[in-house]
């Protein structure tokens, strides 16, 4: 039977197959019977065609029938293994040369499958390219440019052999651009964009680098960079080949002129997909190109400042890219431009990172290169995003830390290496970086580096105040602890003002209010944030854990309210009080250090089981809790007179009271307890609570842990804040509860000798 | 091209032409990938994905997605072009072309790709060729459905 019929049943019995797995089945199944192979096991689709179907399809590529051939070359040409290619490279020259214009565009394509897969096969099909370009036919035309566009991209040998194309080709072209309307080809009033396109790409890499020819396409460019049809998306996209190109070659200025301008228009599109080329391909444009543009400023101006519209473009998925080509704007724009460009990159990655460890080098890629044009209010923005990104501290501080070794010129930077080095400056000297290779470093180095921000003359005095707040972070994370109270002392009598407050207040907390200090100095929790450029909001979480915790304001767990508030209702006669939500999660004492900013807006917490949060501070000009003490001392007015007093004693249960006043509002008083256990056994899962009469407001912060050490080995300290506008006496019910020995232990007690200062 | 992916509304893969040579459970990982990738645009997003080294041009056509992977210097405006010009093609032939006609007839849909497309470049640029190449192919498979004698068969007719 001739191969046709033999061929006609098997797409007869192909058609049958209901489905495509049944389908090639049967095609794998006849190739084995009708064209005789040898025992094939199977036909896996990764080894494509096994070497015994080069027979066949050999003897297919000689067919008589058009047909069958033709099927040949596509199975060659979409799916030919290496070997393939090699075996059969001949007969696809052969054909390459036929005046059959079917067979031979598919051959074209198939000879750059060969190619792609063989390249040293390229050499033999040279000859055959000879008169490729002389066809009429679109079909073979369209295919010989790809071939030749393959070519001359593999080897720069026949791109110098093919040179001598190019008034041919600017011909065809221009052919296609002044022919009338031709219905065969015709693409909404162009003819064949497709191939138009192929050859503008081709022309792009023959006139690279090369006057000659650059000159000889120079008038062809403009011709269809003037007259194509913008208003579908067909016109736009030999426009856009057209820019590419211009911008490639070595094109007179008034061409690139015209090219940037069409990327201008582009811009103002309503499509968004020409927006996003147009973006695209100007960015690669200042990169590449920057003088050219340079002499082109008043035209550029007007796009760059089109440029907002990039960062709205910027997405999940093309974020990696755009922002490889906003980095590079950054670099190379204009000074005034930069300021803008960072906070527009900010922002594009703090939507769209990919992941934390992209986002952190992507800001310090920022900060190295633009760090002196980063707007100030990108500083703190920065902090809370490095902040959260619990994962990536001690690679952050790393690289912040290396970065301030290479330059300490540039204040936003610094300021950012400053805060992270306080921080997480621990990590930092106990070499944990996961990321990349932790370096080694002392903590005397990291000293070095931070005083020598306090006393460099490139430093701002806020700069400034932010090292001096470092070293004092560090004096709970490092061991030297003598260096830093002397760094600290010595700034106590600094000319500046801000820094001599804070050291005078850093001195206090060493001498003074030691017991504080750590609770104070600890590391931050997670902050969330209302709006981007809104005023951060701190929200109380269990930091290191979860930075999920980021999407509630709520904390996770709060247990036992409503039983506990309705105990103290009761206890205290029913309604002239006011009981208090114990908020039962131990977090970090830090948020008790921050929350004595608190404003007095959220000293409302009234009973019932709502879950509240910790306080919320909203932070007006510093951000920063130590920053915020300074500004707004916290001891300034302390009460010296103030006694403390033993609050409760019972048991070996020992509470004690301490008082300050919180500056500036002299109606809420501040006591801290301490509860101190003189048994032989811990007092665990320690919970106090407190209540007041209705005119006081009253609100307890988080203790400092819920285990009450044996024999006074510490103690568990609480803040309570008592908001006492009426200034009548302070009295209080206090209740407590603690496992001791396995067993558990409740009490209540009234408090009532308040000291009067306390109150009045 | 890389491989052009045709895939519903649902995620349901209707056709599937790969230009470079991966295992199945390559492929069916990168359909994956792609398909929840593109499904999860909104319509307002512009058409072009970057994903690894290449580029996702995708255009929904009523039920359908058109998706092509192409390589990173690919002009992707024409890349739409060539999806639309392959929905007309399908639109000719089948006239008023719908999921379901592709669904049902899905290795003439593979044809028709086949004698557009060749090695991940087109090989035609006039739809009006193309078609008649698709024709000839069914004038010959229909040719061999009719009914011939036995004399025809071994040739003496």
């Amino acid at each position: 039977m001739p191969a046709p019929i033999r061929l006609r049943e098997l797409i007869r019995t192909i058609r049958t197959a209901r489905t495509q797995a049944e389908e090639r089945e049967m095609i794998q199944k006849e190739f084995i019977v009708e064209f005789g192979t040898n025992a094939i096991h199977s036909l896996s689709e990764y080894n494509h065609f096994y070497s015994s179907m080069i027979q066949p399809v050999k003897s297919d590529l000689n067919h008589s029938t058009q047909y069958v051939q033709g099927l040949a070359l596509c199975t060659l040409g979409c799916m030919g293994s290496s070997e393939m290619c090699r075996d059969l490279a001949g007969e696809v020259e052969k054909l390459l040369k036929t005046s059959n214009s079917y067979l031979r565009k598919k051959a074209a394509l198939c000879a750059v499958h060969v190619i792609r897969k063989v390249p040293e096969l390229m050499e033999m099909f040279l000859p055959a390219t000879k008169n490729l370009l002389s066809e009429k036919n679109h079909g073979v035309l369209h295919t010989s440019v790809v071939l030749l566009t393959e070519m001359c991209e593999r080897s720069p040998d026949m791109l110098s052999h093919f040179r001598k194309l190019v008034p041919q080709l600017v011909r065809i072209l221009k052919n296609l651009i002044m022919s009338g309307y031709s219905p065969e080809h015709d693409v909404s009033g162009i003819s064949d964009p497709f191939l138009q396109v192929r050859i503008l790409r081709l022309l792009r890499i023959l006139g690279k680098g090369d006057d000659d020819s650059s000159e000889a396409m120079n008038d062809i460019l403009a011709q269809v960079a003037t007259n194509t049809e913008t208003s579908k998306n067909v016109g736009n996209a030999i426009l856009y080949e057209t820019v590419l190109t211009i911008m490639d070659i070595k094109s007179e200025s008034g061409l690139r002129v015209l090219a940037i301008n069409i990327l201008g228009r582009f811009l103002l599109n309503n499509d968004k997909n020409i927006r996003y080329v147009a973006l695209t391909s100007l960015l690669k444009t200042v990169q590449t190109d920057h003088n050219a543009v340079q002499r082109h400023r008043s035209t550029i101006d007007k796009v760059t400042r089109e440029k907002a519209l990039s960062f709205a473009l910027v997405n999940g998925n093309n974020i990696r890219g755009m922002m490889k080509e906003l980095l590079y704007f950054l670099d190379s724009c204009d000074p005034d431009f930069k300021a803008d460009c960072a906070s527009g990159i900010f922002l594009a990655a703090e939507k769209y990172a990919p992941s934390k460890r992209w986002h952190i080098d992507t800001i310090m890629r920022v900060l190295t290169t633009a760090g002196s044009y980063v707007r100030d209010d990108s500083v703190p923005n920065l902090i809370q995003l490095i902040t959260n990104s619990v994962e990536m501290h001690a690679y952050t501080v790393q690289r912040l830390y290396k970065a301030l070794l290479d330059d300490i010129s540039q204040q936003p930077l610094v300021q950012v290496a400053s805060w992270c080095i306080g921080e997480y400056g621990d990590l930092l000297v106990s070499g944990q970086c996961e990321e990349e290779e932790p370096i080694q470093v002392s903590e005397d180095e990291v000293l070095d580096v931070l005083e020598g921000l306090l006393v460099s003359n490139l430093s701002t005095p806020v700069t400034r105040g932010y090292s001096l707040t470092a070293i004092m972070k560090l004096s709970t994370r490092f061991s030297s602890m003598n260096r830093i109270k002397k760094v600290v002392s010595i700034y106590g009598s600094s000319i500046d003002v801000e820094l001599q407050q804070r050291a005078v207040e850093y001195n206090a907390l060493f001498k003074k209010y030691d017991h504080m200090r750590p609770a104070l100095l600890e590391r931050m929790p997670i902050m969330e944030k209302t709006a981007t450029n809104g005023p951060a909001e701190i929200v109380q979480t269990n930091g290191e854990t979860d930075s999920t915790i980021l999407d509630t304001k709520h904390l996770p767990s709060i247990t036992q309210p409503a039983s506990q508030a309705n105990d103290l209702l009761d206890l205290l006669g029913g309604n002239d009080v006011v009981p208090v939500i114990q908020i039962t999660v131990p977090t970090k004492p830090a948020s008790a250090g921050g929350e004595l900013l608190d404003l007095l807006g959220d000293l409302s917490l009234t009973g019932g089981p709502t879950p509240t949060p910790a306080p919320s501070v909203t932070l007006s000009q510093h951000p920063f809790l130590l920053d915020g003490l300074a500004s707004q001392p916290l001891f300034n007015d302390i009460a010296p007179g103030i006694p403390p007093m033993t609050a409760y004693n019972k048991n070996g249960l020992k509470i004690e009271f301490t008082f300050e006043r919180a500056n500036p509002n002299p109606n809420i008083a501040v006591i801290t307890i301490h509860a101190t256990n003189s048994t032989e056994a811990d007092m665990t899962e320690f919970v106090f609570q407190a209540a007041v009469p209705k005119t006081f407001q009253l609100q307890l912060l988080s203790p400092s842990s819920n285990v009450v050490p044996a024999l006074n080995q510490g103690s568990v300290t609480q803040v309570i804040r008592v908001l006492n506008p009426q200034k009548q006496q302070l009295r209080m019910r206090v209740k407590l509860t603690y496992t001791h020995k396995g067993s558990p232990v409740q009490d209540l007690a009234e408090v009532n000798n308040f000291p009067p200062q306390s109150w009045q | 091209m890389q491989f052009m992916l045709l895939f519903s509304r649902q995620g349901k893969l209707r056709l599937q032409k790969w230009y470079a040579p991966l295992s199945d459970t390559q492929k069916k990982k990168i359909s994956r990938e792609v398909i929840q990738m593109v499904l999860a645009r909104k319509p307002k997003m512009c058409s072009f994905l970057e994903w690894r080294d290449l580029k996702i041009v995708y255009k929904r056509y009523a039920s359908l997605y058109f998706c092509c992977a192409v390589e990173d210097q690919e002009n992707e405006l024409i890349t739409l072009e060539i999806i639309h010009r392959y929905v007309e093609l399908l639109d000719k032939y089948f006239g008023s072309v719908c999921e379901l006609d592709i669904i049902f007839n899905f290795e003439k849909a593979y044809y028709i790709l086949d004698e557009f497309i060749l090695g991940g470049e087109a090989q035609e640029t006039s739809k009006k060729t193309v078609l008649k190449a698709i024709e000839q192919a069914d004038m010959l498979q229909e040719e061999a459905e009719t009914p011939r004698s036995v004399l025809e068969e071994i040739g003496l007719t």
